[in-house]
């Protein structure tokens, strides 16, 4: 086989999500009474890239083979912690942003320490960990309210040159800072190892502790810039528990329509991005169409469970039956 | 393991003592420091009526608990609870709309609603191989959906039938409330299928290698598949009692109720991991759970406060005796 082979081999789940996307979004704009402008690009970037950054945030645990259940709540947490510091003079601003990443931080890296040191099962401490966070959140702001530095806000959920939407740059120089340097970096190596056979990747002495716990830290602070930019978007904080568990399922739907492969070890963040991208805008569909908003939730439940499903395919490949039971 | 008879416990004590799993004393030692520290604060927090209104407001969270511990025994975990709850009891409460027919199947429809719910969850993870949290996260997701679309946003007949309030809160046997003795009654019969019969043994065997379970011959994906309706059932039967309570269905019913049914699962020393744990456990779990809320709302603590104490307890119970072995 040639290299460009093995490339798009590697590749397929990213380049699949892309096309979901780039027809769905086809499909939304052309039927869109404003057509494809700057105006609906924009807020459909802003909409998608919350989505995205904690997607983003959920492949990095889901590719250790965890998965995490608060991602929802730190992004609810970061977001009431947000509407009360990034306020004021530039410097206060900059020391609040810092502080709300540092804490988006803090709650990954005691998701990690808390899975991979106390040995616990992924889900059960997440559930409880996104408790502790919710509760938290709601201590911040028992309402909701608040306010955010308005020109950073409206600076990073406005358009570049007036044609670029902002947010989606930022996402742009995410990837780039965040997700490229972890995945080419020992830990990330040790994250994907770990993931696809842990039992291996311990014999043959990759720090799959290590790399775990930097998957679960990174996921907390992708959270954060995901609570950050809902602060930009909203300009308050709002501890809202529906809210929470709804991005904490959404990221899973991305996830999985993104080609990161639920048992672990395979996909990337990026097809995550377009995964995210194509729920919202599928999610969208409906409004363009016309339909009652009152159907959006099943909507998307049906698309997460038909996406989910879709995984049952590879049974089919399955030679001996004891493969059924991992 | 047969701690279900009262009569016995005390002719055979110290080998019961030797024989009781570490985390079931440990929950009950819990329970009682938990009593001491209550009647702390209110005289009243030992009195008979406040311990039975307690246990009937336990109950609750026990029907649910009973299906989440059958799940849990798999070594799966079911997080379709929260809507199952609600569609159960809204249901229920919607086909009490139909006419007397309708009111007098009731809590069946509500129930039967769950058992599909659970269905779907079962297909989904014994037949097509989907990982259980992922498959009841989407069917949680659709019947939020379906309920939604119901209801269209307001709520066309949400009030409870008699039956349904004659259970949760009447009094069959006077002192004892009805709600208990339902709780009281499902976890013989748990007790029963899980320790006397072939399913229950299977259930077991799946939970510690279903691989292993499969090779003797055990029709793994029809034990797992019966679970999941049973839980998807009792989760509904419960959101049925509840509506019976509050003497309606309201949408959001059901969050309440998967933290803590989890919860008690586990505090109630049942691995996590499955196939390991008794239904005694997931008694005192319950228990502690419920004693737990009561204080902390006789106390005044604020909803932020509860979540906050929630996910700590647990975590801290889970390090205590939830750990993984170690990779070597």
């Amino acid at each position: 086989m040639k290299d460009w082979r093995y490339w798009l081999a590697e590749q397929r789940g990213t380049l699949l999500a892309l096309g979901i996307f780039i027809v769905m979004f086809v499909i939304y704009t052309s039927n869109h009474p404003a057509g494809f402008t700057a105006n609906v690009v924009q807020t459909a970037a802003n909409k998608g890239v919350l989505l995205a950054f904690v997607a983003m945030a959920q492949t990095l645990v889901v590719i250790t083979s965890g998965i995490d259940l608060s991602v929802g709540m730190i992004f609810l947490l970061t977001n009431c912690l947000a509407s009360w510091l990034v306020v004021g003079t530039p410097i206060q601003t900059t020391l609040g942003v810092i502080a709300v990443l540092a804490a988006g931080l803090l709650c990954g890296a005691i998701n990690g320490a808390i899975v991979i040191y106390g040995r616990l099962q992924p889900i059960v401490a997440t559930i409880a960990t996104g408790a502790v966070y919710y509760g938290i959140g709601l201590l911040l702001r028992p309402f909701p309210g608040g306010s955010v530095n308005e020109d950073l806000a409206d600076a990073l959920t406005g358009r570049l040159f007036d044609l670029v939407p902002a947010s989606l740059v930022v996402l742009l120089a995410v990837v780039l800072l965040i997700w490229v340097p972890f995945s080419r970096s020992v830990l990330g190596r040790a994250a994907y190892a770990a993931g696809s056979s842990e039992t291996a990747a311990y014999m043959s002495g990759v720090p799959i502790r290590r790399g775990k716990f930097a998957a679960y830290t990174l996921a907390g602070l992708l959270a954060a810039i995901g609570g950050l930019f809902l602060t930009f978007f909203t300009y308050t904080g709002e501890a809202a528990y529906a809210s929470g568990n709804a991005y904490t399922l959404f990221s899973i739907a991305a996830v999985v329509l993104g080609g990161v492969s639920l048992f672990g070890g395979k996909g990337s963040a990026i097809g995550a991005i377009f995964g995210a991208l194509a729920f919202r805008t599928i999610g969208d569909l409906l409004f363009v169409f016309d339909f009652d908003p009152l159907w959006q939730p099943l909507f998307q439940g049906v698309i997460l469970l038909v996406a989910v499903s879709l995984g049952a395919f590879a049974l089919f490949r399955v030679r001996n039956r004891l493969e059924w039971f991992l | 393991m047969s701690e279900t008879t009262l009569g016995g416990i005390a002719g055979r004590m110290p080998k019961f003592i030797r024989r009781a799993d570490p985390a079931v004393l440990t929950a009950f030692a819990c329970i009682v420091v938990l009593l001491l520290v209550g009647s702390v604060y209110s005289r009243s927090f030992l009195s008979p009526e406040y311990l039975l209104q307690q246990l009937k407001v336990a109950s609750f969270l026990g029907v649910i608990a009973t299906g989440m511990m059958l799940v849990i025994l798999l070594g799966q975990i079911d997080l379709s609870v929260p809507w199952s709850v609600a569609a159960g009891a809204m249901m229920a409460c919607a086909a009490a709309a139909y006419g007397p027919a309708g009111v007098a199947l009731a809590i069946t429809f509500g129930i039967f609603c769950g058992v599909l719910i659970g269905i779907v969850n079962g297909i989904g993870v014994a037949y097509m191989r989907i990982p259980s949290m992922i498959i009841t996260l989407a069917t949680n997701a659709v019947s939020q959906g379906l309920m939604v679309v119901y209801t269209g946003g307001f709520s066309p007949q949400d009030s409870a039938t008699g039956a349904m309030r004659y259970l949760a809160t009447g009094f069959t046997i006077p002192g004892v409330p009805n709600a208990v003795i339902i709780w009281a009654l499902i976890g013989a019969v748990m007790v029963f299928v899980l320790t006397r019969t072939g399913f229950g043994r299977a259930v077991y065997g799946i939970g510690n290698r279903e691989r292993a379970a499969y090779l003797s011959g055990v029709d793994t994906r029809r034990v797992v598949m019966i679970a999941f309706a049973v839980s998807g059932g009792l989760s509904a039967f419960g959101g049925v009692l509840l509506a019976g309570y509050a003497s309606k269905a309201a949408q959001s019913m059901g969050d309440a109720y998967l933290l803590p049914s989890i919860a008690a699962v586990v505090l109630g020393g049942t691995s996590i991991l499955g196939g390991r744990g008794s239904y005694l456990g997931t008694v005192a779990g319950v228990i502690l759970i419920t004693l737990l809320q009561s204080i902390l709302s006789v106390m005044q603590m604020p909803e932020a406060g509860r979540q906050i104490i929630y996910g700590v307890v647990i975590v801290a119970m889970l390090l205590l005796y939830g750990r993984a072995p170690a990779s070597r």
